[in-house]
């Protein structure tokens, strides 16, 4: 029973909402509270990735940073929500609600720390990017021009979640949206810089996983022995730079 | 745990690892924001009944094995108490009791076998399990390989050590009451309240979800039981944007099959989900074995809060251990 679970094991669902996504029954105001369970609140923003949400969500992020409750146990931010857990035998559900509800009503006092901009190194050759022959052949342009257009912007750090260190990172240029494999790769190396859907990320530790892999960073990205364990936190703005294979084993000796 | 490296002794060299044996505690709090999620002992209940016997402090790191137990010699005196499913354990040979704090000796072997019940059974120690803390937890988390002992389960060769035990708080002999245990662990269904996208499935499909029995599949571990069972489908067709989930929502995938996310769960996810499990029935999860059939009851908020408290109440030493003298 170990293993073999796919679906949950590749990073699943970074939705592309289309653009002209629009609620179909009902319409519903925001900021939303939902109680997800019975030890847990969502906050949810909106219904479309976006940086104002995001913006939001590092806002609240702050504020319950700065005025812990004693009953939280865990925030799980993500694009457009944040999912806060809590102890119901510490503070009753609804006096934490109160307390969820009046930090969303100061978002505007948060204080942010200031955003980080970070430089990756990837590498882009063949023996680190199995996939860059078919994004090539799914978008029409040439390998060198793949590399060129992904790491023209500066990325978002939306949220890391889904495995520890694993940064949803947005927004990819949308020419560069390729379908995820039909069968997840059994392992993909730590460092593995992906593409899938509208979305590009990198595995922070070895696992399966279904994105197309276009290169790797040597950069270890999660380590649980240091005080900050994951490389990239929310709201990091990531430049990636291309390196020659002889400098990515250079920096990744270094890493180890 | 804490203390110097005397108080630090070694109790058992482990012979057999058994199918998956980790060290748990109650978790891994306070880092989903950077994608890590709690782990932590999957039988709750069982792990801090296991410590209550030795005279530890609830939380104190145990031994979780699954479906199948380990063998282990020990190397020094030492209390220890079995809970959680029946892996017909003994000791020299003969039957040990569950539910029991016993007293073992250097040179003595404690051999489990095969679950007859449940999926889980936890070895508690006087003094706690000890394993470096990574990021202030001792629990094992088996997918990423973080915490316990050195991320995995236990193998031959290995040695467990723990701390020295207080004789005044730690002594053999303590059991706790079968009625207690009789209403921690009721066969009953697994109760839930609403999941944030309940109302993306239709009265009949939510009708279907909870009257039904749901078969756990083989391919079900701690970050998730997969289900079987009649098909759940939403009636929206968009895609909702990845979100939070909390331990015990059960997410529908386009396959209509529910996941049931538990304590090693990714910590975010992008699939609808219809339903909590209560945290007071959580425990239960624990215990569920491939090819067990599953049931659902949907209960409000209310219900949710009042059966942890009753739960809490049960668990209150005073409650529910006794004398087995």
């Amino acid at each position: 029973m170990i293993g073999g679970f796919d679906v949950l094991l590749h990073p699943p669902n970074f939705v592309n909402v289309p653009h002209d996504y629009i609620m179909s029954s009902q319409t519903i105001s925001y900021p939303r509270f939902q109680r997800a369970s019975d030890h847990s609140f969502l906050v949810t923003f909106g219904d479309q990735i976006s940086r104002e949400h995001h913006n939001a969500i590092a806002r609240l992020v702050a504020r319950l940073g700065a005025e812990p409750n004693p009953a939280t146990l865990n925030l799980h931010p993500a694009y457009a929500s944040l999912l806060i857990s809590f102890n119901p035998l510490v503070t009753h559900p609804s006096e934490f609600e109160e307390y969820v509800r009046a930090m969303v009503h100061q978002l505007q006092f948060a204080k942010l720390p200031p955003a980080r901009t970070i430089d990756v190194p990837v590498c882009y050759e063949p023996e680190f990017a199995p996939d860059l022959e078919f994004v090539s052949r799914h978008t029409g342009l040439s390998r060198a021009e793949v590399v060129r257009r992904h790491g023209s912007p500066e990325y978002l750090v939306y949220f890391v979640g889904f495995a520890p260190g694993f940064a949803y990172l947005g927004d990819l240029p949308p020419e560069l949206s390729v379908p995820r494999h039909p069968t997840p790769r059994l392992t993909v190396a730590a460092g593995s810089v992906a593409l899938g859907g509208q979305q590009t990320g990198i595995y922070s530790v070895s696992s399966p996983g279904g994105w197309r892999v276009i290169g790797r960073t040597p950069l270890r990205l999660f380590d649980p022995e240091k005080n900050d364990p994951t490389f990239f936190r929310l709201g990091d703005l990531v430049r990636f730079t291309q390196i020659p294979s002889i400098e990515y084993k250079v920096l990744a000796e270094r890493a180890t | 745990m804490t203390g110097s490296a005397s108080d630090i002794v070694p109790v058992f060299t482990v012979l057999s690892g058994g199918f998956l044996s980790t060290i748990q505690d109650s978790g891994r709090t306070g880092f989903a924001h950077l994608g890590i999620s709690p782990a932590g002992a999957a039988d709750s209940v069982s792990f801090r009944l296991g410590n209550l016997l030795v005279g530890n402090p609830p939380d104190a790191p145990a031994l979780e094995m699954t479906l199948v137990g380990g063998s282990f010699q020990a190397v020094s005196r030492c209390i220890i108490a079995l809970a959680g499913s029946d892996f017909a354990p003994s000791l020299d040979g003969v039957p040990l009791a569950l539910w029991q704090s016993a007293e073992v000796l250097p040179g003595q072997m404690l051999a489990l076998g095969a679950t007859r019940t449940g999926a889980r059974c936890y070895l508690c120690v006087a003094g706690g399990i000890s394993v470096p803390s990574v990021l202030n937890s001792a629990s094992t988390h088996v997918l990423t390989k973080l915490g316990g002992f050195n991320g995995r389960g236990l193998k031959s060769g290995d040695v467990l050590s723990s701390r020295r035990f207080d004789p005044i708080l730690s002594y053999s002999g303590r059991m706790v009451s079968q009625e207690i245990l009789e209403r921690l662990f009721t066969p009953g269904p697994l109760r839930a309240t609403d999941g944030p996208q309940l109302t993306d499935f239709s009265e009949d499909v939510r009708s279907t979800f909870f009257s039904s029995d749901f078969v756990v599949k083989e391919d079900s571990n701690r970050m998730g039981l997969r289900l079987a069972g009649p098909v759940i489908l939403r009636s929206r067709a968009e895609e909702i944007i990845t979100e939070g989930v909390s331990t015990g929502a059960i997410q529908i995938p386009p396959d209509g099959q529910p996941i049931l996310l538990f304590v090693e769960h990714p910590t975010t996810g992008g699939y609808p989900k219809i339903a909590s499990i209560i945290s007071a029935d959580l425990h239960r999860v624990g215990q569920l074995r491939p090819r067990d059939l599953v049931r659902f009851e949907h209960v409000t908020h209310e219900r949710a809060l009042a059966a942890l408290s009753d739960r809490e109440a049960l668990l209150q030493p005073q409650r529910c251990l006794q004398s087995a003298w």
